[in-house]
């Protein structure tokens, strides 16, 4: 393959903005993803009371209704939610981020490696994932939980224990059609080696897929992780974490709506955001099959 | 006979699968933690009582030698002794699982019920408003968290409209055994008890909707996008030429095949719905095995978190055999090439 001159690369690029651009769910969900992920790195300088992640308690301003003060209303030790919901929102995306860092590239390099060597290979890994898929993640980090200790680094390492299945399984069947192709037999009967096949030939072909899965793949670990801590299996207080917000609140239900709803609203719009964005870049790449 | 040769290739690949079910389940358990039995006595035991339960557990034997007994458990059916509830976990299993059995069965009519009919709607008028409402609402329920969907609908029916139950299976006021299946639904209507029926349905309502959402939402996607592929297709437009009515061709000729991509992945997103009820079932104080499975997480009880992650495994590996056996049924082309 020869590289495209610099100027069509760039036009290239622009073109798929352009693209990317005109379809407005897919901004819509880049504008919530890119503004969650700020509102997270400034969260100290942005919300109105950066003092309340920790276990402040202020009796006088219990279980208060939203208001000019506090947006989001006040919980039942008096701490400003608005201000807990956006350092939630830190825990939730440093989930995801290691959860996918580990899923991804394990799913990458076993798939690739499954789908272009065949053989007991292919028969081991697609095995060991066929197992693995009939752990439910939620599930195996409640089992983890139960013989460590509940907290987040193990709930993150148990759920990355089980997510490259799903990785594994796209990239092998993209590996199993691209390995019969043209390029690649021409790659090795040139004498490229297995790295160069497998890395600089088979990888840039999937990379289209990868975006698109990680993208859905961000807002379902945040999902699972948000249940995994409205069981009380997350961080441990008194850091700030969405779903933990959600079950304390909803003991005051329904009179202390805001508590419970306003918290898991959030999660909702942080799902959603990569959700929409990951919808967007599957149409603007056209891959198909990647859910 | 290629089919019988397909099932039997997919039971032997299910049963390979449950045997590494089993090891994963036995390297968490018995190998991670170093040793169950302080773990379970807590560390004021004394170093008598611990040894005193590491024989009785087997712990005491080499690791190959525990792995055995735990199979040999597992093949008698027998998954040791809760330190909760110090009751065989089999016996408590057994109590927990139709709750829990009756909950993901009417979730999976739900998500199928609704989200096949939507998928169909928004296919046949794509781009028009009902696709564009379908796609929203598939879009949705894809990201609420089951349980934020759950105290959603508790406090609009329950607290807001007082329209359904909240909580549990049946009223506390209400005596009622369901002893042959150990379903509600099934039981009431055997026994002819239909005012028990009408309540287990009131009280199933809410939880089967939370945990349906989701699916339910991804099955009317993957209808809605395998419909437009086979509409494309040429046979389909070949039965419009020979003037088959509009309602045959899209419910017999389209639907047939279209039907094949949602329930595969219905079978692989079973292991998500079993991790939904978890949650869902402590929200509706649901007395099922996932809760059950959740009170002896936190009690640290071993046995019965093995037992209870090794039946869902089973579960999930038996729904996904019934579902390939049906797929088979549905398609004749994966009976003759075989595997997916």
């Amino acid at each position: 393959m020869t590289e495209a001159p610099p100027d069509l690369m760039l036009s290239n690029a622009y073109q798929n903005w352009y693209r990317f651009s005109r379809n407005p769910t897919a901004m819509i969900g880049l504008v919530i993803v890119v503004v969650c992920v700020l509102a997270a790195i400034l969260a100290p300088y942005i919300t109105p009371f950066p003092d309340h992640v920790g276990a402040v308690t202020n009796f006088r301003a219990r279980h208060l209704p939203p208001s000019a003060v506090n947006w989001f209303g006040t919980d039942n030790v008096g701490r400003d939610i608005f201000t807990r919901v956006i350092f939630g929102l830190r825990i939730s995306l440093l989930l995801a981020g290691v959860v996918l860092g580990i899923a991804i590239p394990t799913g990458t390099i076993l798939g690739m490696a499954a789908g272009y060597f065949g053989g007991w290979t292919e028969i081991v890994i697609m095995r060991i994932t066929d197992i693995a898929l009939a752990i439910p993640p939620l599930v195996m980090a409640l089992a983890v939980a139960a013989v460590l200790s509940p907290d987040l680094l193990h709930s993150m390492l148990a759920i990355a224990s089980l997510w490259w299945t799903w990785h594994t399984r796209m990239i092998y069947s993209i590996t199993r059609q691209l390995r019969t192709q043209e390029f690649i037999e021409a790659a090795e009967t040139l004498g490229a080696s297995k790295f160069h096949i497998l890395f600089r030939e088979i990888l840039p072909n999937c990379v289209s897929a990868i975006a698109v899965k990680t993208s859905l793949d961000c807002g379902f670990v945040i999902l699972v992780g948000a249940a995994l801590s409205f069981l009380g299996l997350g961080i441990q207080p008194p850091t700030p974490d969405l779903g933990t917000m959600v079950a304390q609140g909803a003991s005051f239900l329904p009179d202390d709506w805001w508590e419970s709803v306003l918290p898991g609203c959030a999660i909702l719009f942080l799902a959603l955001g990569f959700n929409l964005l990951g919808d967007g870049l599957r149409d603007l790449f056209d891959v198909e099959d990647v859910r | 006979m290629e089919f019988l040769s397909f099932l039997i290739k997919r039971v032997l690949w299910s049963v390979l699968v449950l045997v590494g079910l089993s090891m994963v389940i036995f390297v968490i358990a018995r190998v991670v933690p170093g040793d169950p039995a302080r773990m379970a006595l807590g560390p004021r035991a004394s170093p008598e009582q611990v040894a005193t339960m590491q024989a009785e557990l087997g712990l005491d034997r080499p690791i190959v030698q525990q792995y055995a007994l735990f199979i040999e458990g597992l093949t008698r059916g027998d998954l040791g002794k809760s330190l909760l509830t110090e009751r065989p976990v089999n016996d408590d299993i057994r109590e927990t699982f139709a709750a829990t059995f009756e909950l993901v069965l009417c979730t999976m009519i739900l998500a199928m019920g609704f989200g096949v009919p939507l998928g169909m709607i928004a296919a046949y008028w794509k781009d028009k408003w009902p696709d564009t409402a379908v796609r929203v609402f598939a879009i949705f329920a894809a990201v609420t968290p089951s349980f934020f969907l759950a105290l959603l609908l508790q406090i609009l029916a329950g607290y807001v409209l007082h329209l359904l139950p909240t909580t549990g299976r049946l009223p506390n006021s209400m005596e009622f055994e369901a002893s042959w299946t150990g379903l509600l639904l099934i039981d009431s209507l055997i026994s002819g008890r239909l005012d028990v029926f009408g309540e287990a349905l009131r009280h199933l309502l809410l939880p089967a909707l939370s945990l349906a959402a989701a699916t339910m939402g991804q099955m009317a996607r993957l209808t809605r996008a395998s419909m437009i592929d086979v509409s494309r297709q040429d046979y389909i437009e070949a039965a419009r030429a020979f003037g088959i009515p509009e309602w045959l061709r899209v419910t017999k000729y389209m639907l047939r095949p279209s039907f094949v991509p949602p329930l595969t992945i219905m079978g692989l997103e079973f292991a998500s719905l079993i991790g939904g009820a978890f949650v869902v079932e402590m929200v509706f104080a649901w007395p099922g095995m996932a809760a059950y499975g959740i009170r002896t997480i936190l009690q640290k009880d071993l046995n019965a978190v093995m037992g209870v992650v090794m039946v869902s495994g089973v579960f999930f590996v038996l729904v996904n055999l019934a579902i390939d056996v049906l797929v088979g049924f549905v398609d004749p082309r994966v009976r003759i090439r075989g595997r997916r």
